[in-house]
């Protein structure tokens, strides 16, 4: 199986997050939880489902990630973009706050 | 322009009391995502990459400065400092708080402003010519029909939950300005032949995934009416457009299905029943509308001011527009200087641009549906004065019409929908085309760039259209010659195979190297493009690829 | 399921029918429009009130001058972004005169409420009975009205021009 996040959208003000250890949702994506253990993932999907319940976020979603050393890196351009920020905007977004991060 | 009465008022703020309540609602845990989404999105709030977005009404592109003041507070408190003037002359703001959003609707509705039905699947904003009440030869002012609409699908009860959403434009001249040709209705102000103002209804244009130029439903439809027959033809595209498919539920499929005959068959005997019914249009509405959209200007013959910066002149040449007023002109704001993002304008420039409308423009500004600006009522002797004062906010570049005038949607990096970037696409070839005298050999010529099939940057009305394609996880680019959204209205043709993010740049400029060799005197882009056909430019473009 | 009419659950007598049961003698009965176009004279021949419901795809049209036939027509809505239904109230209000009563049921939304009600509809079927109060208080949350609509409130333009009540009439 691919190496997999968990990823949702905050729902009071829709920042990106990412399902971390102990259940914790984080908004950077090196703190994420990833596996590729099939079981697992359902159990991510099914914490994602119970944060819907409970009205913490919206629409989430298994994203495949790659490990680059230490680093989690998204493998789409969309997720890239999304755990970033704007390309064209780097004083803005998470990649403001957390220095740079991989680039296209 | 058009002021709020009580009636108007009211509507916006019990709307935002509404709205607040359906937020509390939702954080409440009584109403789920699903139920809250279209209610969501009937005030303007979508859900995008980083946050949610805000797309705030322009009504027919019109701003007073202390509207435009206000959005520039509302970005600098709610959001990053600027929004994003769009190919619908509404605002987006992109980092906004969904608790935050009743908030900000109150803010606007304290200024005659709203985000009601900005999105969902209902009437949307209706845009107009950008030159509307000081472009020579216009019939009539064509904001004044727009507002009329406006106001009779607002909150519409019968048609709030179309099958998809509803685009409708106008435009007063025979000029089009406004893209009538491309929307689900779009209205062409006219005379007939006893000289009396009327409307040609046109249906079922669009863009996106299947292009299509819109049909004459009727060629002239008198103004009193303008609702009764739109009624007409909403509730049988209501009725009849598909439900199972999201992307052939928009009107054009239905006309298209059914053919124009038959559309205008059915669409006749709906109006029979209601011509002459409470929709038709009062004089005296009419009237009461107008008045709000004369021009506060008379002629003037107060001389002409220059300035001997040959900046000023270069400016000049391409930023102003003749204005049906002696002594006046249309001033046209750029916001697309060389390498910027198009469209984007920071809290500091709106509030600039609304200090420079009251005091050169009584107050008024446009947005076009190219991402620029207009002030519409400039005394010719006020210009210098107010070149400086767009020069001190980098709102100046003299490029209005030429290849550096680039639209492009926010794309893949604010955008849910996209497959792939568009405004470093855009800012690659600003820089790649700054040199002012190549612009000016080059010629009027548009290029648009969406970043995904919804086509949102109208690149298919684009003399150089790109869209934005994901092909195996890489950003590709898809390149459509040809294309135009005004009264000669076309659809671009695909020239070849997609480029990469990386190629399109070279791809462009080798284009436009094709067509300045073989362009034959001063023809246009799209004039030679119609007389040697594609053949040659692919067949060029394509060499050494 | 629930019903609510001017503001509060009511009593409801009404009974969906199958289309493969028997007529029964007496008794509210509803039918769908096949079982209606199947056997019109045996439904209009009975004791008992009669409706029918209608799915979001049969349209005003399907039913036309008939519809004054019926005590109660039902409007189902699908999904609540379906919104046939309408166009299909209005006509069957303005168009073809329907006055009995007319219900919304499938999925609907309290939100949904004043736009339906302005298209004539009276009575909705809802999932729980608990928020009678909700629905009703959707009512009054806007008060302007921009366009005419099968209802008697006032529009706008009409209060601007002080249009006397013949005008509006058609």
């Amino acid at each position: 199986m691919p190496l997999m996040v968990l990823t949702a959208n905050r729902l009071r003000d829709g920042e990106v997050i990412y399902l971390a250890q102990d259940s914790r949702w984080t908004e950077s994506l090196q703190e994420a939880l990833a596996t590729e253990n099939a079981e697992e993932q359902g159990r991510l999907s099914a914490l994602g489902e119970a944060a819907v319940e409970a009205l913490e976020l919206v629409e989430p979603y298994l994203m495949p990630v790659c490990r680059d050393g230490d680093n989690l890196n998204p493998v789409s351009q969309r997720e890239i973009i999304r755990a970033a920020g704007p390309t064209v905007r780097r004083d803005l977004g998470k990649q403001s706050e957390q220095g740079p991060s991989e680039h296209v | 322009m058009y002021r709020y009465d009580a009636h108007d008022q009211s509507l916006v703020e019990q709307r935002v009391t509404q709205f607040r309540d359906q937020v509390a609602r939702r954080l409440a845990g009584e109403l789920s995502e699903m139920e809250f989404k279209p209610l969501r999105l009937m005030n303007g709030l979508y859900l995008q990459l980083h946050a949610y977005m805000l797309r705030i009404a322009i009504p027919y592109g019109t701003l007073s400065a202390v509207q435009l003041r206000k959005l520039a507070h509302i970005a600098r408190r709610y959001d990053r400092g600027y929004g994003h003037f769009t190919t619908r002359q509404n605002l987006q703001l992109n980092w906004i708080k969904l608790e935050e959003a009743p908030d900000i609707l109150a803010e606007l509705a304290e200024v005659e402003m709203h985000a009601i039905q900005t999105s969902g699947n209902c009437i949307r904003n209706v845009t107009a010519d950008q030159y509307a009440g000081v472009a020579a030869g216009e019939i009539e002012d064509p904001r004044i029909y727009s507002e009329i609409i406006r106001q009779w699908s607002t909150l519409h009860p019968e048609f709030s939950f179309l099958p998809r959403k509803f685009k409708i434009a106008i435009t007063g001249t025979e000029e089009d300005r406004a893209a009538v040709r491309v929307h689900d209705i779009g209205l062409r102000m006219r005379r007939n032949l006893k000289g009396e103002a009327g409307f040609e209804v046109i249906v079922g244009g669009g863009l996106g995934r299947t292009p299509v130029i819109g049909k004459t439903i009727r060629d002239f439809l008198p103004k009193q009416h303008l609702l009764s027959y739109l009624e007409a033809i909403l509730r049988v595209y209501n009725q009849l457009g598909r439900r199972d498919n999201l992307y052939k539920a928009r009107i054009k499929i239905l006309v298209n299905q059914l053919g124009i005959e038959e559309f205008r068959r059915m669409v006749e005997t709906e109006w029979a029943a209601l011509e002459g019914g409470d929709l038709t249009l009062p004089q005296a509405e009419i009237d009461r509308i107008a008045a709000f959209f004369v021009p506060p200007v008379c002629a003037t013959t107060e001389a002409a001011a220059s300035d001997p910066d040959p900046d000023y002149a270069l400016w000049a040449r391409t930023n102003l527009a003749p204005h049906k007023i002696a002594g006046h002109a249309i001033v046209n704001i750029s916001l697309k200087a060389t390498g910027a993002v198009p469209g984007d304008a920071s809290a500091e420039q709106m509030e600039a641009v609304a200090d420079l409308a009251a005091r050169y423009s009584h107050g008024e500004i446009r947005v076009t549906h190219e991402q620029n600006l207009v002030l519409p009522y400039v005394k010719e002797a006020d210009l210098p004065a107010l070149w400086r004062g767009l020069q001190a906010q980098g709102l100046a570049t003299p490029n209005i019409g030429l290849i550096s005038d680039i639209i492009a949607c926010p794309g893949l990096d604010y955008c849910n929908l996209a497959n792939a970037r568009a405004i470093p696409v855009a800012q690659k070839l600003s820089e790649r085309f700054a040199a002012l005298e190549r612009q000016h050999d080059v010629g009027a010529l548009k290029i648009k760039i969406s970043g995904c099939i919804n086509a949102c940057g109208h690149h298919h009305v684009g003399s150089i259209g790109i869209l934005g394609v994901d092909k195996k996880g890489e950003e590709f680019y898809q390149i459509t010659l040809g294309g135009s959204a005004d009264e000669n209205t076309a659809v671009g043709k695909i020239v070849g195979p997609a480029f990469a993010y990386d190629e399109v740049p070279d791809a462009v400029a080798r284009i436009v190297d094709i067509y300045q060799d073989l362009r034959e005197k001063d023809e246009t882009f799209n004039a030679c493009l119609a007389r040697l056909g594609l053949a040659p430019f692919k067949e060029k473009l394509y060499a050494s690829h | 399921m629930p019903v609510i009419k001017s503001g509060a659950v009511v009593a409801d007598s009404w009974f969906r029918l199958d289309d493969e049961a028997a007529l029964p003698a007496s008794g509210d009965i509803v039918v769908s429009l096949d079982r209606w176009q199947r056997e019109r004279d045996a439904l209009l021949a009975r004791d008992g009130g009669l409706g029918i419901e209608l799915r979001s795809d049969q349209l005003a049209d399907s039913l036309g001058a008939d519809a004054t036939l019926f005590q109660l027509i039902a409007l189902n809505f699908p999904k609540f972004s379906d919104g046939r239904p309408y166009s299909t109230a209005r006509l069957l209000r303005e168009r073809y005169g329907y006055t009995g009563e007319l219900r919304a049921v499938g999925n609907v939304l309290r939100d949904q409420f004043l736009f339906m009600d302005r298209c004539g509809f009276e009575s909705v079927e809802v999932a729980t009975d608990g928020h009678a109060a909700a629905w009703a208080a959707a009512l009054s949350e806007i008060e302007v009205f921009y366009q005419p609509a099968g209802d008697q409130r006032v529009p706008v333009l009409a209060q601007r021009h002080a249009l006397c009540p013949e005008m509006r009439a058609s």
